[in-house]
């Protein structure tokens, strides 16, 4: 019977035809997974999906990575990261780049090993490379809240740490028009659905919270069709994603962030958009204060892909000088950025 | 942004939890929820950031019932 | 006891180390002359190769170097459709190696060596000043096979309109147990390293209608599907539901955000075969040693194709479409 269902909604998504629905997705594992299930090809041509700016690695500006290579080029300093980061260039060069001519780099799964690494070797200073969105953030507070348990001196943040509400504001402000968002599924399990109901009623455009698997997608994608013009919230991935998120989580980030501006590539500065150590917790900070310069490469239009203005094919450079190997922007490094699944998938 | 996929604890000590995803076992920091010995979690980097509900399974067929009202 | 700068000097040392370790274990009439070059029966066609062993740690679970360095060298032969006959190893030993490690991946060596039915006819050592960290040891392994006479052309370049792609069991596992060791993950996974010599000599002994083949190994699947169409200038067609990955190995995957298809394996291979030869090459496979979970996992269209021509297509399980593309990067774990 549910795969009866499922598979007349295929039906119906393969040939709609009535006006134009352009969908965002603001989370860059959504965008994976999008690619991943070639749902692309299953969606009739007047139902446009857009990748929206929630790939972190995507949106940290040049003057952070030149900062961690400056930092990771320091005898007594050791900077840690995620292996998406690794790849994407400062104003001149990458933490890869930088890795091969010495400098201290180690890619890690968890901030946690931070806490290790300080720990077992005080002679040097570990410095993560804190960037990501809300679901991260409370890694980090763990990360520090072990810090001052064990009086680590030599453990710090470089951090970069960006919130989806503004810049949701911002893209329907700014951007090329959207009918509905695919809210972030993750980010949601950690602030709540509830935020999402609110934008959606404050902006009138209907937002669905989606898990991550190809048919949740097809589903929330169906429902943000009948939606369009509507407004109107869902939350379909109701296992992991509470009304109010996860408290504790929500309380550690309040205990060692504040609401801040933050600069996303491309876009510049959006007030209110990010979070940095409060006050009496910025000695972790390793120098996260006025990193706002932003030099992206010449022709390079990840800030107009970013906010659904144009689609990565639609850049100049796309698939011709920036490929995955050759990426001029962020976008064509990080495996969950826009121009990379485009590229990588066929999509056009 | 965020890899994060279900797994069953298999152990809890302390803030620390042993979490199995089909035979990988990842030890995690279970300090940002309530969790017990059976729970199916969401992991990212490294933490446990949600205990998956497991009522409300998101399979098919219940979201189909979410989506009902929609359907004509 | 541990290998010492004297080791390599070409003194009493080296002399001890070769007789007490390496002639051990590889014990055959042509090395046992201990001669400047090993001269050997020929063919009218060989096929030659030559591959280099760095795997770290050197021991992981399901092998160890020793075997990696025997597995590669074969597999690459036997891709070519010829009968690996000579293999010859150069050892590169970093000072301070425990000897017992090094005589366990001797061993491992000689013995996958007879497995695969390769004979180790020259070798060779060298000691190396410790590039820091713990002392290890790098293997080369070069081979020499016998293609038979009158066997028809097999490459990349001759995929055929029509032609089954078949692959000889499940994706990532050697990928899979390397990786979970760096990344502290604890599992089961065992490396799959292993000659394939079994399930290709029983292809050619059954006249199997071969077109190519290739063992799948660092770049995976998507690389190697990439190199055929291609090559032969043709769209390949998969299928996500047949695709055979362990449910230990994808969720290990999940975990890091990779993708099987990119994984590589060192006893795996896929090939495509003439649709009528297809269901019997998938029987012979699956009957041969280290390939039960053989598998057809796509088509070759090489006529009616769309515009967008050499491309390998993955239709996914829930019905959807999309270009695998060639790997980019050093297939890095994604967790943000």
């Amino acid at each position: 019977m549910a795969d009866f269902d499922i598979k007349m909604i295929a039906e119906e998504l393969k040939n709609y035809d009535g006006e134009e629905v352009r969908i965002m997705e603001v989370c860059g594992t959504h965008t994976a997974a999008i690619s991943e299930n070639g749902i692309p090809s299953m969606l009739s041509e007047k139902i446009k999906l857009i990748s929206g700016p929630g790939c972190p690695v995507c949106v940290t500006v040049t003057a952070v990575i030149d900062k961690l290579i400056e930092l990771s080029m320091r005898s007594d300093t050791v900077v840690l990261t995620f292996g998406d980061l690794i790849r994407v260039k400062g104003t001149f060069k990458s933490l890869a780049e930088a890795k091969g001519e010495g400098a201290n780099v180690k890619m890690v799964y968890s901030p946690m090993e931070t806490v290790k690494l300080a720990k077992e070797d005080p002679s040097h200073t570990y410095v993560f490379a804190a960037i990501g969105f809300e679901t991260t953030t409370p890694v980090y507070a763990t990360v520090l809240e072990e810090a001052v348990k064990n009086n680590l001196n030599n453990l710090k943040l470089l951090t970069s740490l960006k919130t989806m509400p503004e810049v949701i504001r911002f893209v329907v402000k700014n951007g090329g028009g959207v009918d509905g968002f695919i809210a972030p599924g993750h980010v949601a399990t950690i602030t709540g659905s509830n935020i999402y109901k609110e934008l959606s009623k404050e902006l009138q455009i209907p937002f669905v919270v989606s898990g991550f698997e190809g048919t949740q997608l097809l589903l929330t994608i169906y429902s943000l069709v009948k939606m369009k013009g509507k407004g109107g919230f869902k939350n379909l991935y109701k296992s992991a994603v509470r009304e109010e998120g996860n408290i504790k989580a929500k309380e550690i980030i309040q205990k060692f962030f504040e609401p801040s501006d933050a600069s996303w590539r491309g876009m510049g500065k959006i007030p209110g958009s990010g979070l940095i150590l409060r006050e009496e917790y910025r000695k972790f900070d390793a120098g996260s204060d006025m990193l706002d310069e932003d030099n992206m490469p010449p022709g390079c239009r990840c800030a107009d892909v970013l906010v659904g203005k144009i689609k990565p094919a639609d850049c100049p450079l796309f698939g011709k000088k920036c490929t995955p190997d050759t990426a001029h922007g962020a976008c064509m490094v990080s495996t969950e950025g826009s121009c990379y699944n485009y590229f990588i998938s066929g999509r056009r | 942004m965020c890899v994060a996929i279900p797994g069953r604890v298999i152990s809890i000590d302390g803030r620390k939890a042993t979490v199995d995803f089909s035979g990988n076992t990842v030890i995690a920091d279970a300090g940002l929820v309530d969790t017990k010995v059976g729970d199916r979690v969401l992991v990212h980097a490294g933490c446990i950031i949600q205990t998956m509900n497991d009522e409300l399974a998101d399979e098919v067929e219940s979201l189909m019932k979410e989506i009902e009202d929609l359907s004509n | 006891m541990k290998v010492t700068m004297a080791h390599g000097s070409g003194g009493e040392s080296t002399s001890g180390l070769i007789k007490n370790v390496f002639a051990k274990y590889f014990n055959n009439d042509i090395l046992n002359r201990l001669e400047d070059s090993a001269v050997v029966p020929g063919n009218s066609r060989l096929a030659m190769t030559t591959d280099s062993f760095v795997v770290t740690p050197i021991e992981f679970p399901g092998g160890n170097i020793g075997r990696l360095s025997v597995c590669g060298t074969v597999n690459d032969l036997l891709m070519s459709g010829s009968k690996p006959m000579y293999i010859t190893c150069g050892f590169i030993l970093e000072e301070g190696l425990d000897l017992d490690d090094l005589e366990r991946q001797v061993k491992a060596l000689s013995e996958c060596a007879k497995e695969a039915g390769v004979t180790i006819v020259t070798g060779d050592t060298k000691v190396i000043e410790n590039r820091g960290g713990e002392p290890g040891l790098i293997i080369n392994t070069s081979g020499v096979g016998f293609i038979p006479d009158g066997s028809e052309a097999i490459g990349p370049s001759n995929l055929k309109d029509g032609d089954v792609i078949i692959l000889s069991g499940n994706l990532g596992d050697h990928h899979a147990a390397i990786l979970s060791k760096r990344m502290g993950i604890e599992n089961n996974i065992q490396s799959d390293a292993a000659p394939l010599t079994e399930a290709v000599g029983n292809l050619m002994a059954q006249k199997i209608r071969v077109h190519a083949m290739r063992d799948v190994t660092r770049g995976g699947l998507g690389t190697v599907l990439n190199e055929f169409a291609e090559s032969s200038d043709c769209e390949i067609d998969l299928y996500e539901e047949k695709l055979p990955v362990s449910s230990e190995v994808r969720d290990f995957c999940g975990l890091l955000g990779l993708d099987p298809i990119y994984m590589g394996n060192e006893g795996k291979f896929v090939l495509s075969v003439h649709a009528d030869d297809a269901k019997k090459a998938l029987s012979i496979i699956r009957g041969s040693k280290y390939c039960e979970n053989a598998v057809v996992i796509g088509e070759v269209k090489k006529n009616n194709r769309a515009v967008d021509m050499h491309r390998v297509i993955l239709n996914t399980a829930i019905g959807g479409k999309r270009v695998v593309g060639l790997m980019y990067g050093e297939g890095l774990p994604r967790i943000c």
